[in-house]
């Protein structure tokens, strides 16, 4: 029998941009038949299809047939601030009041994850996988560290624990501040990454800006199924139109 | 992958001179002073200043927002708002100009001309160019494809051009000014109200439902199907600073510290569902929080910062006497595609000359890609030496060392490496 991997991946950056590998992500798993439930709080769909079809699969596809569900939280955030929307604003709730957490995310996260194998078609999709780009806004927005936490652990007991899925989450940090003790987005991080399995940093080359090596990324293995490991690489990358190349350090072929 | 330039059909750009009408579904093309991007596809407008539109990656996308990092005395910042709104002006786009400091008439009055070819004057009337006879004597037998052409370059001609040049010692025409339709936010003079229970404070609540207002009446979130409908221009001034009832300029931990990321994220979000775009000036000198100030620059899609060497002692420093200000590409936004717009260098210096606003890499090149020089007037006439005098002069921005002044004094030998330290991480 085979066993699931489901894993809790964490992206996070500094000073740069890891949205590509979101994109990736969002192609992988859609390639792969899961079903993907993504939250988009940065950026259009449109932007996101737009991207999918130089990767090669089309996200309006398969959002018609039901593997996917984006929810748009850029394009309907000011119409929920501003009250005059009469539709159901329930995930967006935190936009009105950001103090009282997260779970109206919450609950539309799960009956989105839940569902999987109603397809219309009676397909049966794979595992369920959920992406968010780019929890660190809703700091922004006024939504304390501690309910953002609080709701991941509530996705990954759900989506990873109980139904073998994966979730793939982007934070963006800032700089490192003196004074650590501030609620930011590095106190996020920081807990997330003792919630996950897997923690891809990006941040930009240390020895200052590159036009042809956009910038380094580390991967840390935290667990993998029941053993844990620590196992941290640094590779060099750099992203084109389709994709991104990643390169051990020093082998850029600007270099070579 | 580049996106075919020419032959867009519905365009009425006047270079057009094939016969060839490339089919195409998009009826976003026909917006004057609009021109697809190279590198994605984006429908893109010009800022107003040529060379802005260069480092930013062609211009700006329509939908985005260009955030402006305002220099100590908001001089600098003040003037790109103002290129921002001639532009609009210019190309026939709707503006929205919101401002709490001076009133948006003020400043829409100290727009500056625009640099037309024609000598006998502005023509303002609406009009397209005269085809000409062909029964004329001039009928053209050799370069008859250059017949349609107009004869003289008028105002018009150039309105559906990309980018334009202006002249800052002049103001522009009130005729000009006042065919633009501009509507105008002044918030002194809006009364609170009470927003109950947004987590928007007052002044941005009421800025952003004036804002989808007007989006909303003039149809521009594609509610009313207008095509060839113009892109309207939001311009806001000095959000954030304390005339907006915002206190993040003031403390440390402000009271309200999510009220200005909120009111950004939502524009964005309605700038995203509407063909406009919006220019926002803030006073990051004032804002005392960088984690702040770090998620104000990435809730904006470009972002850039001034840094005047005014009242600086980088004012009489020799490395920087042929410029006024250093210009910090701070983001650049990916749209529609996962790589972004990498610029050469980001080592850039501006100058304000008095026909020019001009963008160049500081670093001491052999050879500069580009500079842009519309009339051919002797640098060393108008650039000002080191006394800050408020006549206008058109920002030009050198790389410092190959500025074409002949008789420049190259006594400061510094070593390149000094000058890489302007250079930060990606």
């Amino acid at each position: 029998m085979q066993t699931v991997q489901s894993d809790f991946i964490l992206v996070s950056d500094r000073r740069a941009d890891a949205s590509f590998l979101i994109h990736h992500y969002l192609s992988f798993y859609l390639r792969a038949g899961c079903k993907v439930c993504f939250l988009g709080l940065v950026q259009s769909f449109s932007h996101y299809s737009a991207v999918g079809q130089r990767l090669g699969v089309s996200l309006a596809q398969a959002r018609e047939k039901g593997q996917l569900v984006f929810l748009e939280g850029l394009k309907e955030s000011f119409g929920v601030l501003l009250q005059d929307t009469s539709q159901e604003t329930q995930p967006l709730s935190y936009l009105r009041s950001p103090g009282a957490g997260l779970e109206g995310l919450f609950r539309f996260v799960e009956s989105c994850v839940r569902q999987s194998g109603d397809g219309n078609a009676g397909e049966s999709w794979g595992p369920p996988v959920l992406l968010i780009d780019d929890l660190s806004v809703l700091l922004s927005l006024g939504v304390s560290v501690g309910a953002i936490l609080d709701f991941t652990l509530y996705c990954q007991a759900t989506v990873c624990s109980e139904l073998q899925g994966n979730m793939v989450i982007l934070v963006r940090c800032e700089e490192e501040d003196a004074d650590d003790d501030e609620e930011g987005s590095n106190l996020l991080q920081r807990g997330l990454v003792h919630q996950c399995n897997l923690a891809l940093h990006v941040e930009g080359l240390p020895t200052g800006y590159c036009r042809d090596i956009h910038g380094q990324m580390e991967v840390w293995w935290r667990q993998r199924g029941e053993t844990i490991y620590n196992q941290r690489k640094i590779f060099h990358f750099k992203v084109h139109d389709k994709g991104a190349s990643f390169f051990a350090r020093g082998t850029s072929s600007a270099v070579l | 992958m580049a996106a075919p330039v020419r032959g867009m059909a519905g365009s009425p750009s006047i270079g057009n001179t094939t016969s060839f009408q490339k089919k195409t579904r998009s009826k976003l093309v026909s917006i004057p002073g609009t021109r697809p991007s190279v590198q994605n596809g984006q429908l893109l407008v010009s800022s107003g200043v040529s060379s802005l539109d260069y480092v930013i990656g062609g211009g700006l996308a329509v939908g985005t927002l260009l955030l402006v990092e305002e220099d100590c005395y908001d001089s600098y910042s003040r003037m790109l708002l103002k290129y921002f709104l001639a532009e609009g002006v210019v190309c026939g786009h709707e503006l929205f100009l919101a401002s709490a400091r001076d009133h948006p008439d003020e400043i829409m009055q100290e727009l500056p001309s625009p640099i037309v070819d024609d000598v006998a004057g502005m023509k303002i009337s609406e009009g397209q160019s005269q085809p000409s006879d062909p029964e004329n004597p001039d009928t053209m037998k050799i370069a008859w494809r250059y017949q349609n052409q107009p004869r003289v370059q008028t105002a018009l001609a150039s309105s559906v051009r990309f980018g334009h040049y202006y002249d800052v010692s002049k103001t522009m025409e009130p005729e000009l000014r006042q065919a633009a339709k501009c509507h105008s936010f002044y918030q002194l003079q809006e009364t609170p109200v009470t927003t109950g229970s947004s987590p928007l404070p007052s002044p941005y609540h009421a800025l952003l439902k004036s804002i989808q207002t007007v989006i909303r009446k003039e149809g521009f979130d594609g509610s009313t199907p207008q095509v060839g409908s113009e892109c309207p221009r939001l311009g806001l001034h000095s959000l954030g600073s304390v005339l907006w009832g915002d206190d993040v300029c003031c403390k440390v931990n402000p009271a309200h510290c999510h009220a200005l990321t909120t009111f950004l994220y939502a524009l964005r979000g309605l700038l995203r569902t509407s063909l406009s775009v919006a220019m926002v000036t803030v006073p990051s000198h004032l804002i005392q929080n960088r984690a702040i100030m770090g998620r104000i620059i990435r809730l904006s899609d470009t972002a850039i910062a001034l840094e005047s060497f005014r009242g600086s002692e980088k004012e009489t420093n020799p490395l920087y006497k042929d410029y006024h200000g250093l210009l910090h590409v701070c983001q650049l936004p990916r749209l529609n595609c996962l790589s972004s717009e990498v610029p050469d260098t980001k080592d850039l210096a501006f100058k304000l000359k008095r026909k020019q606003f001009t963008i160049e890499s500081s670093l001491r090149a052999p050879a500069p890609a580009f500079i842009f020089r519309p009339a051919s007037q002797p640098a060393s006439a108008l650039s000002p030496q080191n006394t800050p005098s408020t006549h206008p002069t058109a920002l030009r921005v050198y790389s410092y060392g190959t500025s074409p002044n002949p008789n420049e004094q190259r006594g400061v030998k510094t070593p390149p490496r000094l000058l890489t330290s302007a250079v930060s991480g990606l």
